[in-house]
């Protein structure tokens, strides 16, 4: 075996404990509520229509979309909670409409006899209509089941652990080992878990017939096995565990992988307790520091002065700084210190590809760009700092394309884009033979790497000490080998680290 | 024992009568067929005896007591009712299909297997052999058969049918009408059976009301109705039995 399907395969017990419990928790919660909304639609015709049509709605948009919805409606609270509500929403639509098509399907004249013969409209539903329609409601809620799993591996982006944290770790560091296993747990959930409420159904279905053949045995014995080993998971994860003292975080990239593992392993050899909660979106783990909810990450001073400030000036890398600074302490989060190295947007083409048409700086794209294609990560496009560069420098590209961030370096690699939105610390930068386009009329912002503290933990001064010997430590360079180790060499995240320290004490 | 006293049904707030100013008497131990082509009004009739269709007016009284004073659920516990369609449920086994209404009357569980046994001994089918089944397995026969069980299950002194052996080959019709006779005399049973069968009508029932358009013709004997039609309609409907019978014997004597 491998060292690398090792190491994911340690990460299992704790991935399939937080996956199992939100999807558990999401299908339990999602059945308590959609059962007895599908029965009142079908006694309502009121009801129904919109009911059917709001639960068909919130299927339609995309899962992502929720997700950030309820994390922004619970006042940027992340992990479990915003994760569940979402995957509860998400279970609702199949078991709603199977209850209503299920019930509805119940013979006519067989509910007439259940009221001729006197039964009161509550047995009737108890007794004639919700037994007959349960095949139907079971197979809605086997959907939901099959659904929810596969959903859940999204939860990851808000904090919440499932088998997504291997899924996106693996695509940000190109570790196909993660992925896989990730892609394989959750499948292996999503068919055992449909496959146990279909055994449950059939043992329901034959609880009253006398023969106990041998399959009878052997499927009631599999269920009890799938139910006892459940029943246990979420017990353990019912015990009070014991609270971490710090929680680090990260957003999915592999810097912020490489960062995040640095500052908890120093931490720990500082003697505290770490849990680290990687891959979160960038929006949700700001939050989650001036909440408290997250104690250290590494963010990055244009990062806040764009998205978080919402400033469309661009006053230079110092400027940009003390802004930064001074909205932090208004916003009770503490900066530590500058990182030292600075991970910027900048144009890139390939190296060939610019002494062919001659280009050093963004300058010299503008008499060209109406015939190139552009590529950016998902969000370059989208920010003032692209706004401000296309009217400073007043040009626009033929075409504009976004990819995933892989996808982006590749895709200029193989030529099928001109010019990308590089990063400056990207090891593929190099790897690649990319040159970063000068921008003398400065429309790119400064993006000094910081370190960013919630307010609970600048308080403790060991805390404080351990990460204060990290201030300006990493260079450029060093950054951008660790991330190429991961990146371009594919080495695990700890060699990546264990890279960084060295390079470090060396400073 | 059940007393109609001008009673109207109407399903358009009054525009048309599915029910028209109708009065009825029927005695204990009676057995009164009604009659008459579809949707002439006799099983709406038949429906608000036991309160499954409200009367839009006038009053409908259960040994002397008007149904719409009463819990219509205890009311039709205490109502024997054979559907049309047979109305079995199929999740349940025979048994507890039999033992529905005597569960829902909280017998004991001891009287509740007692009176089970004795019903499906009663219409001929063993509890033994068949109260383990599905109803899917029997045939419509004997669904039929255990639908009658579970009618006759709390003992009710009446009993409701609608058209129960429409849906019946012709032998198993004739053997389960003869049989239901039987067990209506030896029971002294009150029963009141929707049928558009003519034959049927004459051959069990001890009075018989003629229905068209929501307006009960004619009511009388099985004589009465044959040697003193009040009405065209009715001489037609029970004349259709007695040509049938000529044309047999006719066809026995080789003519």
């Amino acid at each position: 075996m491998s060292e690398n399907l090792r190491e994911q395969l340690s990460l299992l017990p704790a991935y399939f404990q937080g996956h199992l419990l939100l999807t558990l928790a999401a299908i339990t919660m999602g059945i308590l509520i959609s059962v007895p909304l599908g029965v009142w639609a079908e006694q309502s015709a009121r009801v129904k229509r919109p009911l059917l049509a709001i639960v068909s709605i919130i299927q339609t948009f995309p899962s992502l979309a929720i997700l950030a919805l309820v994390v922004a409606l619970l006042g940027g609270r992340i992990g479990f909670l915003p994760a569940f509500i979402a995957l509860t929403l998400y279970s609702m639509l199949p078991i709603v409409r199977n209850t209503v098509t299920g019930l509805e399907s119940v013979s006519g004249s067989v509910i007439e006899a259940a009221k001729g013969i006197g039964m009161s409209p509550n047995q009737i539903l108890r007794e004639v209509k919700l037994p007959l329609a349960m095949p139907v409601i079971v197979a809605g809620i086997r959907t939901a089941v099959v659904w929810t799993v596969g959903l859940a591996t999204l939860s990851t982006l808000v904090g919440a652990t499932s088998f997504g944290n291997y899924i996106f770790t693996g695509i940000q560091t190109r570790n196909l080992v993660a992925v896989t296993v990730g892609s394989f747990a959750s499948a292996g959930l999503a068919v055992s878990l449909d496959g146990l409420v279909a055994s449950i159904q059939w043992l329901l279905e034959k609880r009253n017939e006398a023969v106990d053949s041998a399959r009878l045995r052997r499927i009631r014995m599999s269920v009890y096995g799938a139910i006892a080993i459940i029943i246990s998971v979420v017990l353990y994860g019912l015990m009070p565990q014991p609270r971490a003292d710090f929680v680090v975080a990260g957003k999915p990239f592999t810097e912020q992988y490489i960062m995040a593992g640095l500052l908890a392993a120093e931490l720990e050899e500082a003697g505290f307790s770490v849990e680290q909660r990687l891959g979160m979106g960038s929006a949700v783990v700001f939050e989650a520091i001036r909440n408290g909810t997250v104690d250290l990450y590494v963010e990055y001073t244009g990062t806040v002065w764009a998205n978080f400030m919402s400033r469309e000036s661009n006053p230079g890398r110092e400027g940009i700084r003390n802004g930064v600074i001074e909205f932090l302490e208004e916003q009770n989060v503490t900066t530590i210190g500058f990182t030292g190295f600075q991970n910027r947007y900048a144009l890139a083409m390939r190296r060939d590809r610019a002494l062919e048409l001659g280009v050093t700086s963004i300058e010299d794209l503008i008499p060209i760009a109406a015939e190139l294609t552009a590529g950016s990560d998902l969000e370059f496009f989208g920010r003032t700092e692209w706004f401000r560069l296309r009217d400073l420098y007043n040009m626009d590209f033929a075409n504009k394309l976004t990819f995933d961030v892989s996808l982006m370096y590749t895709a200029v690699a193989e030529r099928q884009v001109d010019v990308i939105s590089a990063y400056t610390t990207d090891g593929r930068v190099a790897a690649f033979d990319l040159l970063l386009l000068d921008d003398p009329r400065n429309a790119l912002l400064a993006y000094d790497g910081m370190f960013l503290a919630s307010a609970n933990a600048a308080a403790q001064p060991e805390f404080m000490q351990a990460i204060n010997a990290f201030i300006d430590s990493i260079p450029d360079a060093a950054m951008r080998q660790a991330n190429r180790l991961v990146d371009v060499d594919g080495e695990s995240i700890n060699v990546a680290i264990e890279y960084l320290r060295g390079e470090m004490t060396k400073n | 024992m059940i007393e109609l006293k001008n009673v109207q049904k109407s399903y358009d707030g009054g525009k048309t009568l599915a029910v028209a100013d109708t009065s009825l008497t029927i005695e204990r131990g009676e057995f009164l067929g009604l009659i008459g082509a579809s949707g002439c009004g006799k099983t709406t009739t038949l429906k608000m005896i036991n309160r499954l269709e409200e009367p839009t007016s006038g009053e409908i009284l259960v040994n002397g007591r008007n149904v719409l004073d009463q819990n219509p659920e205890q009311l039709r516990r205490n109502i024997g009712y054979v559907f049309q369609g047979i109305g079995l449920f199929p999740h349940r086994t025979v048994a507890e299909n039999v033992e529905a209404v005597p569960r829902l009357l909280q017998w004991s569980a001891k009287d509740v297997r007692a009176r089970c046994v004795e019903c499906m001994a009663m219409v001929g089918l063993p509890f033994d052999e068949y109260g383990d089944r599905s109803p899917l397995q029997l045939s419509g026969g004997q669904q039929q058969r255990i639908g009658v069980a579970r009618a006759l299950a709390a003992r009710p002194e009446v009993v409701l049918m609608d058209e129960p052996f429409g849906a019946l080959d012709p032998i198993t019709r004739s053997e389960l009408q003869e049989e239901f006779k039987s067990i209506q005399q030896d029971m002294g049973l009150t029963v009141v059976m929707v049928t558009h069968d003519m034959t049927e009508a004459l051959l069990l029932a001890d009075r018989i009301a003629v229905m068209r358009e929501g307006v009960v013709l004619q009511i009388g004997t099985p004589r009465e109705l044959l040697n003193n039609p009040s009405h065209d309609y009715v001489r037609d409907i029970v004349a259709m039995p007695r040509q049938r019978a000529q044309r047999l014997e006719e066809l026995m004597r080789g003519e």
